[in-house]
């Protein structure tokens, strides 16, 4: 498998009362093309400082992130924020979705940002609604949806423009845990299905069970890396007792 | 389950929609501006209602503006004379001006002035039957056939000096529903009685406002014995030693104004001669009711401003987080930038739009005693100072939604 992300030694340095602290600390990962990836952690561990570096929302202090082969911070301010719509797809933690626009509207706007929206574009994000269970609810607004169909809509979005990876922030923070599991296994299914590389933030190691690898981070570095099947199943359930 | 259906049908993007083609659809600012209106009518529509309410006040207040002003200065703006003369003493003030028929010969011996009319001014009224308030008018007296006098359109001028008739102007004729040849009775007071006057209507002409009210124009010696007086006078055969307010001079050439006012200053002794601007500008109370009408409406512009303003900014400080979203997912600032003007004008167009409409349909059921009046140039100036603000107010909430960071999707903030 081709790699679809990857950061070498990323550093991320704030100043704070002329000291420096570092939130993320010469971090080296990869990503392959069609891997879910789970970054673990506790609080201020440096995991969703990490996921803004990836997705080209913070620059980096030092290192070098590629996405599809591309380096993310050596474009201008103007073409990240175009390769962003184009290469990644983000889920967020809840009420990421355009109020105004519906459920099919929120997924045919990240095909119109990048210029995709035709006929058979229409017809496939109609088609990814209506794989995620959501046929019936492409014309409600987010308000008349439930939190977990809000998050499948947003999965739809963040998949319908065939992104080189997806970045999910907490996606199942603001759900209970069966709609939780839901849709990280919605998720991970889709990642595998279209061979996206994706990279989910959790502190609930439960929802591990569905990643291929699991990246664990304290205090900005990068602890460990479990790529067992065996040693994630055991991680996940061992979280649940 | 959900999971179930996902794996019995997942398959990957289809090939055609990889290239790009042609889009269907709006673009992204326009289609995010619109769709935001659209789903949210009622809040939009009560800003546009505002704006219309704005604009409504600010047409009035043009038209109020237009109306007192052209009240008070249509006579002397339509003189068919280039000058008006003022006894020097009397501060460019017609009521406190007097001239003597003297004065008048003297201007006349100044070389260029092809003709001077003398002209005063008094105030009468006109009973109106039906018990209906009577119409208050400005008696204006003039020297027949001379500048002062109106150019009638019905009928004709006036022919002696002190004939018992009168030409009336178009807002006489309309308010009262008389024409040329009827009788018009008007209302003075010598002392402290009341004196009806007969005076036949011999010519109307188009309206000639004087002190926001409609004229009729007497011969100079007829206007002295019509004009309210402290105590009764009996004329003699002889003419009377008519006190005038002002002189009306027309010249040989016209576009020699300045000049010639300078000319006849020096020519004749204690007189002043100016423009017709110049004295309209003087008739009192005129640049005191122009300026504070001015001064309202800019003020209501700025209120529009401050409202327009306003509501887009708490409007956009209130999805800074959504913004935000937009910003992270790849929407480019320019574009959320313009989404927000094409809402703002909208929104704002269509509240002027609106307004205009609600303006003129109220107008149309107003009385023509009410001094408003519409003018082209007016309003146009006032439609488009009201177009503009829209977007200037909107400026700051653009300044905002151009400063939201992507971050905060994420819950950060540099």
């Amino acid at each position: 498998m081709a790699i679809a992300l990857e950061t070498q030694v990323v550093t991320k340095q704030y100043e704070n009362a002329g000291q420096a602290i570092r939130a993320v600390d010469e971090v080296s990962v990869n990503v392959k093309a069609g891997e879910f990836v789970a970054l673990i952690g506790p609080s201020g561990s440096g995991k969703t400082t990490l996921l803004a570096l990836l997705a080209g929302l913070l620059r980096p202090t030092g290192g070098n992130i590629f996405i599809d082969g591309s380096p993310l911070w050596q474009m201008s301010d103007k073409d990240r924020t175009q390769f962003r719509g184009e290469k990644i797809g983000f889920i967020f933690q809840s009420s990421n979705l355009v109020p105004y626009l519906s459920a099919l509207e929120n997924v045919e706007l990240m095909l119109k940002l990048n210029g995709r929206l035709d006929k058979s574009g229409r017809e496939w994000a109609k088609e990814l609604l209506d794989q995620l269970g959501l046929k019936d609810r492409m014309g409600n607004l987010p308000s008349q949806m439930s939190g977990g169909q809000q998050q499948r809509v947003a999965i739809a979005r963040a998949l319908v423009h065939e992104p080189a990876v997806v970045l999910a922030d907490e996606p199942t923070a603001s759900l209970d845990t069966e709609r939780a599991y839901q849709v990280v296994q919605t998720l991970a299914t889709l990642i595998h299905a279209q061979n996206r590389a994706g990279i989910m933030v959790t502190h609930d190691l439960r929802m591990t069970r569905w990643v291929d690898k699991v990246i664990r981070m304290t205090d900005g570095k990068v602890a460990q890396i479990i790529e067992s099947k065996g040693e994630i199943e055991a991680y996940s359930r061992g979280s649940e007792h | 389950m959900v999971t179930d259906t996902i794996q019995n049908q997942v398959r990957t993007l289809p090939r055609n929609i990889k290239k790009r083609r042609v889009q269907i659809g709006l673009p992204v600012s326009i289609h995010l501006a619109l769709k935001e209106i659209w789903r949210n009518k009622g809040r939009f529509f009560l800003i546009s209602s505002v704006v219309a309410l704005i604009t409504l006040l600010v047409l009035f207040i043009a038209g109020l503006t237009e109306g007192l002003g052209q009240g008070n200065r249509e006579y002397i703006e339509n003189l068919n004379a280039q000058l008006v003369v003022y006894q020097d003493k009397a501060d460019l003030s017609i009521p406190t001006s007097r001239m003597s028929l003297a004065t008048v010969r003297q201007l006349r011996q100044v070389e260029g002035v092809e003709a001077v009319g003398a002209v005063a001014f008094s105030n009468v009224s006109i009973p109106l039957p039906g018990g209906k308030p009577p119409l208050k008018i400005s008696l204006i007296g003039v020297l027949p056939g001379e500048p002062g006098e109106p150019v009638v359109n019905q009928g004709q001028g006036l022919r002696s000096k002190r004939a018992d008739e009168t030409v009336i102007d178009a807002g006489v004729a309309q308010r009262t529903g008389l024409k040329v040849g009827d009788v018009l009775t008007v209302r003075s007071t010598v002392g402290s009685k009341e004196q009806l006057y007969d005076l036949r209507i011999v010519g109307i002409a188009p309206s000639s406002q004087y002190f926001i009210a409609p004229s009729i124009f007497v011969p100079y010696i007829t206007w002295d014995k019509v004009r309210p007086q402290p105590l009764a006078t009996s004329q003699t055969g002889e003419d009377p030693d008519v006190s005038f307010n002002v002189a009306a001079v027309r010249l040989n050439n016209t576009a020699d104004a300045k000049a010639m006012s300078k000319t006849i200053n020096n020519s004749v002794k204690e007189i002043i001669a100016v423009d017709l601007q110049t004295a309209y500008e003087n008739t009192p109370g005129y640049s005191a009711q122009q300026s504070t009408l001015g001064l309202m409406r800019i003020f209501t512009l700025l209120i529009g401003l401050l409202v327009i303003g306003g509501f887009f900014r708490i409007q956009t400080m209130q999805k800074v987080a959504q913004i935000g979203v937009l910003k992270a997912i790849g929407t480019s600032s320019a574009s959320i930038a313009f989404s927000s003007i094409v809402q703002i004008f909208s929104v704002n167009s269509f509240g002027v739009v609106f307004g205009a409409l609600l303006t003129f349909g109220l107008a149309l059921g107003l009385p023509s005693a009410v001094p408003i009046r519409f003018v082209g140039s007016a309003i146009a100036s006032s439609l488009i100072a009201l177009l503009v603000i829209g977007p200037i107010g909107g400026l700051a909430s653009i300044q905002v939604l151009l400063k939201a960071e992507p971050l905060r999707a994420l819950g950060l903030a540099s």
